[in-house]
């Protein structure tokens, strides 16, 4: 089966481009292949990853893939919870990492540096002494955040960093994301499925379906105009403040993605499906800086 | 009359620790009514620890109070007899978070149905009791075909969760307390199973408890709402007032951090004191939220600020609005919605006082 399914994309120096779908449509598997990071049986049948200054990262040995993560490529993993170790204390789970890509630097050195990173985070020094269960879900988001960002890497993966968190921590934890990467000039990608929170936080935004890239639009284009039927719907069934209204659902189900339709994915559930939709899968077609795909939209092949 | 629900002065402490014992006050003096004859939904909206579960355990019977007490038609919940018992379990139905616990994986989902049946002898005859269960499965809107007769992992999270409403109001409860029931189930999804609880309120005069840290959903569905702040109620009205038009320092900083789906709105409040809320110390006097308060001023840290009636249908636990009545016993009745008519004409002592 098909995870993800010939998605293309770039990834600009200093933006935040946010990815989101629903469960099961591959967006956090999306993800993990970036960085290599997915397990088997999973395995990457095609493509490439092109990192400024490295190239393919698809095609580096094991030890060019050591060296450029966390250096390169950083990930913040969704809870952070489970990816602390629970018997290290704070500090040394960031000396860890900096260790191995940095051996020549002196205690001092390091000791400073883990400093500078908990501070960035909004974190005091004293958390470095403690173990992760004295630890509250925010600081410890916080702390995967530290790690995730301790080499200064020029793109960060941030899978569903705060899917579990209330929303006043929620959004903590966004802006000490947003000021890192601003401070650093990183790019980040922003793996989640709230609506709301990649309005807030994205700067572009991708929706994505059944493994593949229906829209990539910048945020403000994508919430006042969408384009495919599934971005639409999926914009209008977010309950918002403004108005008390009916609330709306997609009709029908997402599909499994070992039972992917023929055609175009969605064409089971898309109000707007019309003949060539059940036979032919649409090609991704650019727009106005917009990347859509869709048999609404012939336009020029993206 | 007599109202269905009572909670009178109900608080609810945890004790921890032997040598150093560490009190934790989840639920701290709340009084309010859940009435028969006006079914509504009452949304309790809180972060994670400010009480809200405990409210709903105790309003199930879960657990018993500290002090104050949880009243079933007129009788204390601990004095019923086994019989009352039983009738208040029925008439009380819970609805829990995670579709995925509530089930044994060895049984056929049938079982969640059946068995309930069978235990409240809904029907004289297997014929009757089948027929119940596809009413309450077509409520919820599934297929009973396409339902019974499967295992829970055969199901996705959202059938599963739709199961379970149907198993709550096959019972015919007259009070269904929902405790985060679609913060497991996909975006896409929630909708269709907020919209039957909805229905259960509309059609079949069923009251709710709705549980929620998501003050979206909250006003989408619920007519009124009590906010929770560290075991106290801080603002208590109807969603209108409350979530459009906040007061309490707090709500105002729980509503302004919802991220809403339009990059041109802001997202957070000015002045706010940054802190952790999750690791923060409660102080032993004064207003809890005292430490986090852009608002605070003098007598914030001296003493527990009562809930002021601010408003026809709202009232704010916040010395800024002291110049307002503090709300009579501190029932929240008062405020809420549907009662409003009865109490205008019934005096301040509420529906209850017959």
């Amino acid at each position: 089966m098909k995870a993800v399914d010939g998605v293309s994309f770039d990834l600009r120096p200093g933006e935040r481009l946010g990815l989101v779908g629903e469960s099961g449509s591959g967006k956090s598997t999306m993800a993990l292949a970036l960085m290599r990071l997915h397990k088997p049986p999973a395995r990457i049948a095609g493509g490439k990853v092109l990192l400024d200054g490295v190239g393919d990262v698809m095609k580096l040995d094991d030890d060019g893939l050591r060296r450029i993560r966390l250096d390169r490529l950083a990930l913040v993993p969704q809870g952070a919870m489970n990816s602390l170790n629970p018997v290290m204390r704070i500090r040394d789970q960031l000396a860890d990492g900096i260790r191995t890509h940095k051996p020549g630097d002196s205690r001092d050195d390091l000791a400073e540096r883990i400093q500078a990173q908990l501070a960035r985070v909004g974190l005091d020094a004293e958390v470095g002494g403690k173990f992760p269960h004295e630890l509250s879900g925010g600081m410890k988001q916080r702390v995967a955040i530290a790690i995730g960002t301790s080499l200064s890497p020029s793109v960060i993966i941030a899978d569903e960093p705060t899917s579990a968190l209330d929303v006043v921590v929620q959004r903590q934890v966004m802006e000490t994301l947003r000021s890192v990467q601003e401070e650093l000039g990183a790019a980040v990608l922003i793996v989640g499925h709230d609506m709301g929170l990649m309005a807030q936080i994205a700067d572009r935004m991708g929706v994505m379906y059944a493994g593949k890239l229906v829209e990539l639009a910048p945020v403000h284009d994508l919430f006042t105009n969408p384009q495919h039927p599934y971005t639409r719907l999926l914009i209008e069934s977010v309950p918002t403040l403004m108005a008390k209204r009916a609330l709306a659902s997609i009709p029908g189900a997402p599909p499994t993605l070992i039972n992917v339709p023929p055609g175009c994915p969605f064409h089971p559930r898309c109000p707007s499906a019309f003949e060539p939709c059940d036979s032919e899968v649409p090609l991704p077609t650019a727009q106005n800086g917009r990347v859509v795909s869709c048999h609404l939209y012939p336009g020029e092949a993206a | 009359m007599t109202a269905f629900l009572e909670m009178a002065n109900v608080s609810k402490v945890f004790s921890a620790g032997i040598i150093r014992r560490q009190h934790t006050v989840a639920v701290d003096d709340v009084t309010m009514t859940i009435d028969e004859q006006s079914p509504s939904i009452l949304a309790v909206a809180g972060e994670s620890g400010s009480g809200k579960t405990t409210l709903a355990r105790l309003l199930l019977g879960v657990i018993p109070p500290s002090s104050g007490e949880v009243i079933y038609r007129g009788q204390p919940v601990d004095d019923l007899s086994r019989e009352q018992r039983r009738t208040y379990l029925r008439e009380i139905q819970p609805i829990f978070q995670d579709p995925f616990e509530s089930y044994n994986p060895f049984y056929k989902v049938d079982h969640v149905l059946t068995v309930p049946a069978q235990k409240f002898q809904l029907a004289a005859t297997k014929q009757e009791t089948t027929r119940l269960i596809h009413e309450a499965l077509d409520m919820v809107g599934l297929q009973p075909a396409e339902t019974l007769g499967r295992f829970p992992h055969q199901l996705s999270g959202g059938q599963r969760q739709r199961v379970m409403v149907a198993r709550a109001m096959l019972l015919r409860p007259r009070l269904i307390v929902a405790d985060e029931p679609v913060s497991m189930v996909d975006a896409s999804l929630r909708a269709t199973i907020l919209e039957s609880i909805r229905r259960m309120k509309q059609e079949l005069g069923i009251s709710v408890v709705y549980i929620t840290h998501d003050l979206t959903t909250a006003y989408q569905i619920a007519d009124n709402i009590l906010v929770m702040y560290k075991g106290s109620v801080v603002e208590a009205g109807s969603v209108e007032q409350v979530i459009r038009d906040p007061k309490h320092p707090y709500t105002q900083l729980l509503v302004s951090s919802i991220p809403q789906p339009d990059p041109s709105l802001p997202w957070g409040a000015e002045g706010e004191i940054a802190g952790d809320p999750e690791s923060m110390e409660v102080a032993a006097t004064g207003c809890k939220f005292v430490d986090r308060c852009p608002a605070a001023f003098e007598p914030c840290a001296g003493q527990r600020p009562l809930l002021f009636h601010e408003h026809l249908s709202r009232a704010a636990a916040c010395f800024q609005y002291d110049k307002s009545p503090a709300l009579e016993g501190q029932n929240l009745d008062v405020v809420f919605e549907p009662q409003l008519t009865s109490q205008a004409a019934g005096g301040s002592e509420g529906p209850a006082a017959n």
